[in-house]
Formats: C-alpha cells, sequence, structure tokens
C-alpha cells in the first residue's frame, strides 16, 4: 500500500536500528536512556510493531501522558453520562471515549441503560445529526489535544453560522504543553529526551516546545507514527544527545510544517481560551493545560447549557497511574497491574484504551526485552 | 469425504399469496394472514419434501443418517446484520451459509436447517420475498434443505427489521476427527482467503463512514472446500470459520484449548489493500474483522503442503496462504505475530469491541 509500505521496510528498520546502537556506544550511558514518548499513537506503534524489542537495553522508552482518552478523569465521564442521560439528549462521541469507567458507569453502560449515545466520527456528524433532529439536543463530546480541537471549533462555528440552536459541545480538549511542563517539574525525573507528538505539532507548530530545549535541557523531535518514523526521531534524540545538542527537531516534516496551521490555530483562539486549571486523570490538576468556550460561543457550551454535577471523583488509590505516565515506574511494577486492573476492569486511566501504556503493555505484551521483566 | 447430497426436489403444492405490501401484526397472530405469509414468502421457496407435510416438526429418518456417519452435528447460530443487504450478500445469504459452515467445520456433512424469522411490523413484504429467495437459493447451491421454520412479528422498535436464526443438522464421518485441543508443535497454520473482507464491507456499507470502496462480503459456504480439504489432508487436526473476533480470536481459542503457543508472519497473512487502507484510517486491527467465508486450519507438517493445495484448487481458496505454525517453544496459549517490520507482538483475545481510535 503506498505511503505505508514505505514506511514500514524493515531493511531500512535494521539499518536505523544498527545506527541506533552506535550512538549508544558512543554516548555509553552510566544508566540506561529514558526517552518518553508524548503521544499515545507513538505507544500504539511502539507496541503494534514491537519497537522495543529491536532496541537495544541502554534505551528505555517512557510512555507518556498522550493518550486523551486515558487522562479524562472520573468526575468528567460522571458529568457526560449525567448529559446523556437527559430525555432530549442525544450524546455523540468517539468510539474510544465509550469504554472509558466514570464512578458508576462508561457510556457504553449509560447507552445500554437507555441513554441516546451514539458514535460518530467527527464533530460534523453530530452536526449533520442536529440539522436532522431539531426537536433533539444533540450533545458532542470533544476531547483530544490540539489534534481535534480545530475540528471542534470548525463545527461550532459552522453551527453559529448555520443558526443550528440544538447543537453544543461538552468541551473536553486539553493542551499537552502544560502538561509536559509539569512532567519536567516533578521532582526524582530523569527523561533524557522526548519524542514530540506529530499531530499535535502539525497543528501547533514546533515553537511551543522551544522552552524544553532551552530552559529543560532536553532534545525534543517531533515524530510521525510509523515504524520507521519511530526509530528515526529515536536516532535523532539520541544524535543530539552524544552531540551535547538540545535542540527541537522535527522529523516528520512530510506532514508538520514548523509554524503550525494557521487557519487551525485561528479558529481555536477565535473559540476557545484557556481554562485555570484542568484535572488529568493520573496526574491530578495541571494549570492552562484545557481548554473552555469564549463567552461568545456560550450558546455552544454544553456545561453551560445543562446542569452537570461537576464532582471531582479521586483516583482509586492502589492506582500508579502518576508514577507510570511520569517513567518512576513500568506498568507492570504497578500494585494492580493485570490483577485487579485489567482492560476489561480497568481501574486507572492507562488502562482504559489501547492506546495507554498499560494496556498496550497487557495486550501488545511488549516486545521479549520487556516480557521478560512482566511477572508470569 | 463430503459429499453433497442430492439435488432437493420440488413437490407438485400450491402456496396462498399475500396482497398487502407491509407486514402487520396480523401476520403474527397465527391465523390465516399467517399461514398465507408463510407460503408466500417462505414455503413456497423454500420448498422440499420434508417441509411440504407443515408439521410442526421436520421427520428425518435415521437410517439416512446413520448411513453417512457416526455422530449428528448440531448447531444454532442467529443473524442480526446491518444493514441487511449489504455488497456481496444478505441476511439470508449469510444466515445459511453461516450455519453451514458451523457444521463443516466440524467435519460434518451439511443436511438440514431450520429457519426461524422475527420480523419487525412494517417491514416490506417484497423485501422479505428477496431475502428469502436469497435464502433458498443458497441453500440449493449448498445442497442443503430448509425443512422446518417459525415466523414471529413483532412491534415497531423491538426488533431492528428482520432477525434470522438458522439451526443446522449434519452427520460426522467416522474417520473425521478435528478439534481445537489437537494441535501440535510443528502444525501449520492456514486460511483459505484475503482476511477481513465482510467486517471491512459491512463497515463501509453501513454509510455513516462516507467511505467509498469496492469491497464485497466473503460470504459463502464451505463445506465443498473443506470436503476436499480433508480428502487431501486426512490428519487436518483443526478448523473453525473466523467469523466475530477474527482470526485472532480463533487462534487463541485453538492455542488454549491445545496448551501450545503459535506464531503467526504479518507478511505472510493475506490482506486485500482496501481492507488494509479501512484499517488504517478507521485504527482497527484486521485480525480482528469479521469473515464470513474464512477458516483457520491447522494440519500436520507433512500434510501441510497437501492441504494448501487442495484449498487453492478450489475456487473458494484461490488465496489460500500458510500463514505460521504452532510453536515448539513459547508460552502455551499464547499467539504472537512476527510483524512485517521485523518485531514480534502478541495477538489478545479482543476484550470488547473494536472501537475506532480518535487519533
Amino acid at each position: 500500500m503506498k505511503y505505508v509500505d514505505e514506511f514500514r521496510d524493515p531493511k531500512k528498520a535494521k539499518a536505523l536500528v544498527a545506527g541506533i546502537e552506535r550512538l549508544v556506544k558512543q554516548i555509553a550511558p552510566p544508566r540506561p536512556l529514558a526517552i518518553m514518548e508524548v503521544c499515545g499513537g507513538h505507544t500504539h506503534s511502539i507496541f503494534r510493531y514491537g519497537i522495543e524489542g529491536m532496541l537495544p537495553e541502554e534505551i528505555e522508552l517512557v510512555h507518556g501522558p498522550g493518550c486523551p482518552v486515558c487522562v479524562l478523569p472520573m468526575g468528567r465521564i460522571d458529568d457526560c453520562i449525567a448529559i446523556a442521560e437527559r430525555p432530549n439528549v442525544i450524546f455523540t462521541t468517539f468510539g474510544d471515549a465509550m469504554r472509558v469507567p466514570g464512578s458508576r458507569k462508561s457510556l457504553l453502560q449509560a447507552k445500554a441503560d437507555g441513554a441516546d449515545v451514539c458514535m460518530v466520527y467527527s464533530p460534523m456528524d453530530a452536526l449533520a445529526l442536529a440539522k436532522k433532529y431539531p426537536d433533539r439536543e444533540i450533545v458532542f463530546f470533544g476531547l483530544g489535544f490540539e489534534t481535534t480541537m480545530p475540528s471542534t471549533a470548525l463545527t461550532v462555528l459552522a453551527a453559529e453560522r448555520d443558526g443550528v440552536k440544538n447543537f453544543s459541545v461538552f468541551c473536553n480538549h486539553i493542551t499537552i504543553v502544560p502538561t509536559i511542563k509539569a512532567i519536567l517539574d516533578s521532582p526524582g525525573l530523569s527523561i533524557d529526551g522526548f519524542l514530540g507528538p506529530g499531530h499535535v505539532t502539525m497543528v501547533t507548530g514546533t515553537a511551543p516546545y522551544r522552552f524544553i530545549a532551552e530552559y529543560y535541557r532536553r532534545p525534543l523531535v517531533v515524530a510521525g507514527f510509523e515504524p520507521l518514523d519511530i526509530l528515526q526521531s529515536l536516532a535523532m534524540v539520541l544524535k543530539q544527545i552524544a552531540d551535547g545538542r538540545c535542540e527541537i527537531e522535527n522529523q516528520y516534516a512530510r506532514i508538520v510544517p514548523d509554524g503550525g496551521n494557521e487557519p487551525a490555530l485561528e479558529a481555536v483562539s477565535k473559540v476557545y481560551e484557556l481554562r485555570e486549571f484542568f484535572e488529568w486523570r493520573g496526574l491530578g490538576s495541571i494549570d492552562h493545560s484545557g481548554v473552555r468556550f469564549r463567552e461568545a460561543y456560550a450558546a455552544f457550551d454544553a456545561e453551560r447549557k445543562f446542569t452537570v454535577p461537576n464532582v471531582r471523583i479521586a483516583d482509586p488509590k492502589s492506582c500508579q497511574c502518576g508514577e507510570v505516565l511520569k517513567g518512576a515506574i513500568k506498568p507492570w511494577q504497578c500494585k494492580v497491574f493485570g490483577k485487579q486492573c485489567t482492560p476489561e476492569t480497568p481501574l486507572g486511566a492507562l488502562m482504559v484504551s489501547s492506546e495507554g501504556a498499560c494496556a498496550a503493555y497487557f495486550q501488545y505484551g511488549g516486545a521479549p526485552k520487556a516480557k521478560e521483566k512482566v511477572p508470569a | 469425504m463430503n459429499q453433497m447430497p442430492p439435488p432437493v426436489q420440488f413437490t407438485s403444492r400450491r402456496f396462498a399469496t399475500v396482497s398487502v405490501p407491509i407486514v402487520t401484526l396480523a401476520h403474527g397472530g397465527g391465523g390465516k394472514a399467517m399461514k398465507d405469509l408463510i407460503d408466500d414468502v417462505f414455503a413456497r421457496v423454500f420448498d422440499n419434501p420434508h417441509l411440504a407435510p407443515m408439521e410442526d416438526q421436520a421427520r428425518i429418518e435415521l437410517a439416512a443418517l446413520t448411513a453417512k456417519g457416526d455422530r449428528l452435528a448440531f448447531t444454532t447460530d442467529s443473524y442480526v446484520v446491518t444493514p441487511l443487504e449489504f455488497p456481496g450478500g444478505d441476511i439470508g445469504k449469510l444466515a445459511v451459509c453461516g450455519t453451514v459452515n458451523d457444521l463443516a467445520v466440524g467435519g460434518a456433512i451439511p443436511l438440514y436447517l431450520s429457519c426461524a424469522v422475527i420480523i419487525e411490523e412494517g417491514f416490506q413484504i417484497e423485501r422479505l420475498r428477496k431475502i428469502a429467495r436469497s435464502m433458498a437459493q443458497t441453500a440449493r447451491d449448498a445442497g442443503v434443505c430448509i425443512v422446518t421454520g417459525d415466523t414471529k412479528v413483532v412491534s415497531r422498535g423491538a426488533c431492528d427489521g428482520l432477525f434470522i436464526t438458522t439451526t443446522g443438522v449434519g452427520v460426522i464421518p467416522e474417520s473425521c476427527r478435528l478439534g481445537a485441543d489437537r494441535a501440535q508443535p510443528g502444525d501449520h497454520i492456514l486460511v483459505n482467503g484475503m482476511l477481513g473482507d465482510h467486517g471491512a464491507a459491512i463497515l463501509a456499507a453501513r454509510g455513516d463512514l462516507a467511505l467509498e470502496t469496492e469491497l464485497e462480503s466473503d460470504c459463502a459456504a464451505l463445506h465443498i472446500l473443506i470436503g476436499d480439504l480433508l480428502a487431501a489432508a486426512p490428519n487436518t487436526r483443526f478448523i473453525r470459520d473466523a467469523t466475530r473476533g477474527g482470526i485472532a480470536t480463533v487462534l487463541n481459542e485453538l492455542a488454549a484449548a491445545s496448551h501450545a503457543a503459535i506464531q503467526i508472519d504479518e507478511e505472510r497473512t493475506p490482506l486485500r489493500d482496501e481492507v488494509r487502507g479501512v484499517c488504517e484510517i478507521l485504527g482497527l486491527d484486521p485480525l480482528y474483522l469479521a469473515n464470513e467465508g474464512k477458516v483457520v486450519i491447522a494440519v500436520p507438517p507433512q500434510e501441510a503442503n497437501a492441504a494448501l493445495a487442495a484449498l487453492k484448487a478450489h475456487p473458494l481458496g484461490r488465496a489460500a496462504a500458510d500463514i505460521g505454525a504452532v510453536a515448539t517453544d513459547g508460552e502455551p496459549g499464547r499467539v504472537t505475530m512476527k510483524t512485517v517490520f521485523g518485531g514480534t507482538r502478541i495477538v489478545d483475545m479482543l476484550v470488547g469491541e473494536q472501537l475506532p481510535r480518535i487519533c
């Protein structure tokens, strides 16, 4: 298949792995180098293609917080369900948010209990439903990082233009940069470099990451999602470490313009403003890490249109998602991994979606290297 | 091995006709309207000597069965597909092929089917006739008789248009010993063609993805192909149709029941570019997509070539492939895949439904 197979060529992979091995020898790190892939899409590819097992032992991949489904706190899911269970509402959502557990149930269970929950592939599908059913209230579950933020914003702008009154968004969009900063600020952290999120950067451009190189002195390479992209980006991070450089580099230049996507950014800044803080499952409250609608778009804000319980639900105490997210422990070192917490009955954020590190370890088993360490 | 029964005989019965255009609750009331509906739509096209007396049960001579083998195979399945018609088939064809295949994968010669339908009031009679004709044609092509049935009509909203349940009986020849617990280290794992066509075609046919593909469901009755396979490779250990949950699920069932590790090779796993494309776009894994005309087979190494040749010689097995083996080491019950990329990943059971990923 064109534009796919080229990026999965095993011969090129071997050459890249050999290059990575040479760089590691050159660096000769006193302890394994911890490299965090921020984005859940990268985590998924790493497991799907068995990349971890191809890397030398001196490289440890830390699976970051970039799975927007995983980091949704339980209280927000409860709010979602409260909206979805209102009699006149059709609640529309991306598929993988259906299974995320709230404190009482998931959207999938709410649907079984009679709520009108409808899976869509785009917010525009939800807007189309609103036009089709003018007597119903159509609510779209807006979630995701800067990747999906513009499509929600553009849909709201389209709804405003078309005068659609029965459409609103339960906005849970979050922004990755403050969260990377929070991770870099956490005590005892040892991340040596980052693979930057490809799709987010396609919208934001590379400028927002400069502080990582300039202030925190860590290299970051914006990476694509095919397995060769990931290997090449790792090699680029290692090259920076070997050269003693800390820069923001762009491996995914075929998709990511350094300046980002201007029309998308324009729509985003028109529609949203930063929240003071937003709660992340596993990481707690992080300042300025979420967005809400500006006053001018209040009519499309489901939080203002409907009353929601807005109760903060603490993560289960036994969960160690935060430590896994920061790379302090590996998923299988968590006390409840594979015991009380499985993909069927996820306790913690990272077991929820296939992009979550724990679910990926549980389902794909990781590479042989990782598997050896997983207690049977 | 798996011979076709003689062609189904038509009877000289006369059939009532329905004159209204849609099914109403009256058609489920047990009176004349119901009898007319059954006569017009189902009995007319299913017509065969076992069905013709219209008793409450089909009566089948035991001697005719025992002449064919030593065990009765008995299976049932319900069909609730949306949409009812899709590229490559419809719910009627699916309901016959699915149950014929459930018999055939046990090595049985499929013989008789039942057909129970649950119809939502308001369903168009002409559409029902078309689906019944499709069932009848598929059954005749497969050489099986639909010998008994049931018709229920439910209120609007109580079912999604039409549900069909078919039950099948067949006979397993004495020589045939297939089982999920029989795989041995070294056995080869074969499939009879391109994987995931049905699942991807149905996803595209639902229309809410705005994906245009030329994909067709692979819906087909496989008993002749399986008969050819068993004749060429009589020591075949295991056959199962990879329907819901795809080949990943079947391989996990085989690995668990045989306490064996199985490794497949992504490079040798046959997939159409269109199916790969649908999966890439939606973030789905083709190993978990449903098939309706594909089987996973375990054969001992010495018969692997003969088995593959027999599959490839049949029109429903042209793209057959040897995709892996039962490993001589590895964790029992574990299925792994060597990726095209050179890595290895675990192929686990699916937890729930496969849901498209957000990014």
